[in-house]
């Protein structure tokens, strides 16, 4: 779609509600501390009716208990919040919702157990102090909120259906409509498109613009830094708990948006060596099919090599990786490692044959969250090693686990703290260096980057880069386009569970991706 | 691929576009449920073929009666996403506190001591709720120990005697008659206990309140932030709780006609079985009354047909456990059907 049209035609609209009177939110000096950790200082922020406003800033910058103070889940230590010019001294989540302030947490916060009519319907209840619950008033709000978001039709989100089921695109729809369904002033939206692919995140911007046309004021929280240039109109960036800058998005570019974020200015990319094609193929796939997901899936990837595997979110890109990894029947075809068969359904065999896989939701299926960091660096290791039959001794976990956070520079308080206690990035390549730790030869990432910050993701493509150098073979998949041209020697794209395009070398282009991904 | 799923493409595309199962299973399996009961009546008619009668559904509800009063407070916290094993000695403490103090006191009444002991539980229960609520205590850890408070003051405090005759007016509420099936007197008691069960139906379906509970079992931090008090809720849950334990606990007491501190405790796991199997969900927000209720009717339909059979009483216990073993089996089941991947490819 085209992006500059509508900008164009929001600012015609923008400029009739701005002005003093549009101030729809306003925070000075907040302040909130946990323990001895300063979390927020000083932070004012100004929100205007029928605004993109970017909130901006690294894992762990405060956006997340901003987002949380501002919405009454939280009381600040310090400072004073006002909503359409009355000052509050006391701002509770009821308080929060009855004034219009609706939030669309990362997490997105539904219920899996109830249906999309309750979902949908709940905060417009607890807001209207409902008593009784009536299932024709609520399928009415749920139908007039997906209606609102006109894809109503489209999408076939089914009402009955508990949001469990839904799939994560129609969950944040899910999480839209909900908000929707209040009269909503102030729309937060931590982190909309971490999970959602570019061609979702399309329809996203659509109700986005559609939103800010009727004068709601959103606040996008964003890793993204071209997101952020494409949507906002004013961009405000934290760093470690303060406000370093707060500016409109046109006086700001992409370079000036990265150092304001990091701290320091971007680094240019060194060209791809290409030293792959001397290399051996450690894997060999060949025509692998699972009924109704994939078919005729063939590649070789090889010793140094960093292949890209990328396509629609439902494409079957992450079926074929769980197939390779034994985590999904593969009745027809073979993959074979260094020359020996790996047998299908079985994660075991894929471990031996020395694969490893990096699952998309690390927060589910990467890590033991209330585990320690040491134990969950460990735990591919310990099999590994406990298999050699060599005795196991604390201190070479030790040696470990001090190797891996120092090669991948984890930055960590105590080796015993829980997973849990770590910013996104940093969580992010504990449960790297819990792979890489079994050195395999074979290593799959799927959305490695996904919910990370900038440098944590530099950081991240930097470490898959020198693994690659040391003759591991690398399956990137990924739907970050940007990521995938950075990182990759080759790029696979998967269509309806067929592969349908092999980009190398020169074809390797952000352009060509994209086209590739929907054509 | 099989030769029958090459053969039949059309029955394939359509099981895997199955997303739900079909509807008379219900949201929990009572429909499953159901079948079991029925086949269970099944196979005593096959070894018995005259048990299967009108005494035996009058014996299965007197039998049923104080733990279905008790299932329905638990299937309230398991729903909250808690569990909680106090419940057996808050009902033993309502009912036979209320009733020693009837007989040191000279009082007698037919209605109001069920009251008292439905107070007394809800004051019980919102112990629980402070250790829970107000202290953070995870439910297990906090009801476990509320149980040997709630016991050890009950016999430090109350008494330890057995109380062979109730008060008279009490004791003609026990033995009062609202109806028989063929020789099983069925007891006035069954009224108030399918009310409750009906209204608590009710609440659990229409009120904002029933909808907290299960929205917090599901996800209480998404609750927090929808703007469910969470607090208050979980509060009232466990005061209802405690309420219906009370009262159970003296439905308990009326209808065996005596009253002993050492009954209903250590019965807590057969309970909690009655709801799992009705299908309620030990990580919360899943389950329904109707479940609850053929769940009860279950095992005492079980209890029954062994003692029937001539089972010694320690393979009871045997029984219960294989049941709450395929009451889990079948959940854990429909959850990795709930997981199934739809289909990427077009159909050939």
């Amino acid at each position: 779609m085209s992006s500059s049209a509508s900008h164009q035609a929001h600012d015609a609209g923008g400029a009739v509600i701005a002005g003093p009177a549009g101030l729809a939110l306003q925070a000075r000096d907040i302040g909130k501390r946990y323990g001895g950790i300063v979390a927020l200082r000083g932070v004012d922020l100004d929100i205007r009716a029928g605004e993109v406003h970017c909130l901006a800033g690294a894992n762990g910058s405060g956006k997340s208990t901003l987002i949380k103070i501002l919405s009454g889940v939280e009381a600040p230590d310090t400072g004073q919040i006002t909503v359409d010019g009355q000052p509050l001294a006391r701002l509770g989540v009821l308080d929060a919702m009855v004034r219009g302030i609706q939030v669309i947490y990362q997490d997105l916060s539904l219920f899996p157990n109830l249906n999309v009519v309750e979902n949908i319907a709940m905060t417009s209840r607890t807001a209207g102090r409902a008593r009784i619950v009536s299932a024709g008033s609520g399928r009415k709000i749920a139908r007039q909120a997906l209606d609102r978001l006109a894809l109503g039709n489209d999408v076939g989100i089914e009402l009955d259906a508990d949001a469990s089921d839904l799939t994560v695109a129609h969950r944040q729809l899910v999480a839209i409509a909900r908000a929707l369904a209040c009269d909503v002033r102030v729309l937060f939206m931590d982190e909309p498109t971490t999970t959602l692919t570019w061609r979702e995140v399309d329809t996203l911007f659509t109700v986005v613009e559609r939103l800010r046309s009727e004068g709601v004021a959103i606040v996008f929280v964003s890793h993204k830094t071209d997101e952020v240039m494409r949507i906002s109109d004013r961009i405000t960036v934290l760093r470690n708990g303060q406000v370093v800058r707060s500016d409109a998005a046109a006086n700001l570019d992409r370079r000036a948006l990265i150092e304001a974020l990091t701290g320091q200015v971007e680094e240019v990319r060194a060209p791809q060596a290409g030293a792959w094609r001397k290399a051996r193929a450690v894997m060999r796939v060949h025509e692998l099919g699972s009924p109704t997901l994939f078919r005729d899936v063939t590649f070789d990837l090889h010793a140094g090599e960093i292949l890209g595997l990328t396509g629609l979110l439902g494409s079957g890109r992450t079926e074929v990786a769980e197939a390779i990894f034994g985590l999904v029947p593969r009745p027809t075809g073979t993959v074979r490692i260094d020359g020996t068969d790996v047998p299908g359904s079985s994660v075991d065999a894929a471990i031996d044959a020395g694969v490893a896989y990096v699952p998309p939701d690390r927060m589910t299926q990467g890590v033991f969250l209330a585990q320690s960091i040491r134990r969950n660096i460990a735990a591919a290791w310990l099999r590994q090693t406990s298999r050699h039959g060599t005795r196991l001794s604390a201190k070479s976990v030790d040696r470990l686990v001090e190797r891996m956070t120092a090669s991948l520079n984890i930055k960590i308080g105590r080796a015993s703290d829980p997973v849990r206690s770590l910013s996104g990035g940093n969580a992010q390549k504990v449960v790297l260096a819990k792979w890489l730790a079994t050195n395999p030869k074979v290593l799959m990432l799927n959305g490695p980057t996904v919910g990370v910050d900038i440098a944590s993701k530099a950081a991240i493509l930097d470490i898959l880069r020198e693994r690659a150098a040391g003759g591991m073979a690398v399956l990137l998949i990924s739907d970050d386009v940007e990521e995938l041209v950075n990182a990759c020697d080759r790029i696979l794209v998967i269509r309806k569970g067929k592969l349908s395009q092999l980009l190398e070398g020169e074809q390797i282009s952000i352009e060509r991706v994209r086209e590739g991904i929907v054509t | 691929m099989t030769v029958l799923e090459q053969l039949l493409p059309t029955v394939r595309r359509h099981r895997d576009s199955r997303t739900r199962p079909p509807r008379w299973r219900g949201k929990n399996n009572e429909g499953v449920l159901l079948l079991v009961t029925l086949a269970m009546l099944a196979v005593i008619m096959a070894v018995d073929p005259g048990a299967v009668s009108a005494s035996l559904a009058g014996d299965i509800v007197r039998a049923a009666m104080d733990n279905m009063a008790l299932a329905l407070g638990v299937l309230l916290i398991l729903l909250s996403g808690g569990i909680d094993v106090s419940f057996t000695a808050i009902a033993i403490f309502g009912g036979y506190a209320t009733v020693t103090f009837m007989l040191d006191h000279n009082l007698d009444g037919g209605l109001w001591p069920f009251v008292v002991a439905t107070l007394i539980g809800s004051l019980l229960g919102l112990g629980n709720a402070l250790l829970v609520a107000g202290f953070r205590l995870q439910t297990l850890i906090a009801t476990l120990a509320m149980q040997s408070i709630v016991w050890g003051s009950l016999l430090a405090f109350v008494g330890s005697t057995y109380h062979s005759t109730l008060p008279p007016a009490l004791a003609r509420t026990g033995q009062s008659q609202l109806l028989r099936l063929g020789d099983s007197p069925v007891s006035t008691l069954v009224v108030p206990v399918a009310l409750i069960a009906v209204s608590l139906a009710l609440v659990l379906r229409w009120t904002m309140f029933g909808r907290s509970v299960y929205a917090i079992g599901g996800d209480a931090e998404a609750a927090k932030r929808a703007g469910i008090r969470v607090g208050r809720v979980q509060t009232l849950v466990f005061a209802a709780a405690g309420a219906l334990a009370g009262f159970a606990g003296m439905v308990h007491v009326t209808l065996v006609q005596h009253a002993s501190p050492y009954e209903l405790v250590g019965t807590e796991l057969s309970v909690i079985a009655a709801v799992v199997i009705g299908g309620a969900s030990d990580a919360g927000g899943r389950g329904s009354v109707q479940g609850t209720v053929l769940g009860v009717l279950l095992i005492s339909l079980i209890t029954n047909s062994l003692v029937r059979l001539g089972v010694p009483s320690f393979w009871q216990q045997a029984v219960e456990g294989l049941l709450i073993l395929a009451g889990v089996a079948i959940q854990a089941q429909s959850r990795r059907r709930r997981t199934h991947r739809s289909p990427i490819l077009e159909a050939r």
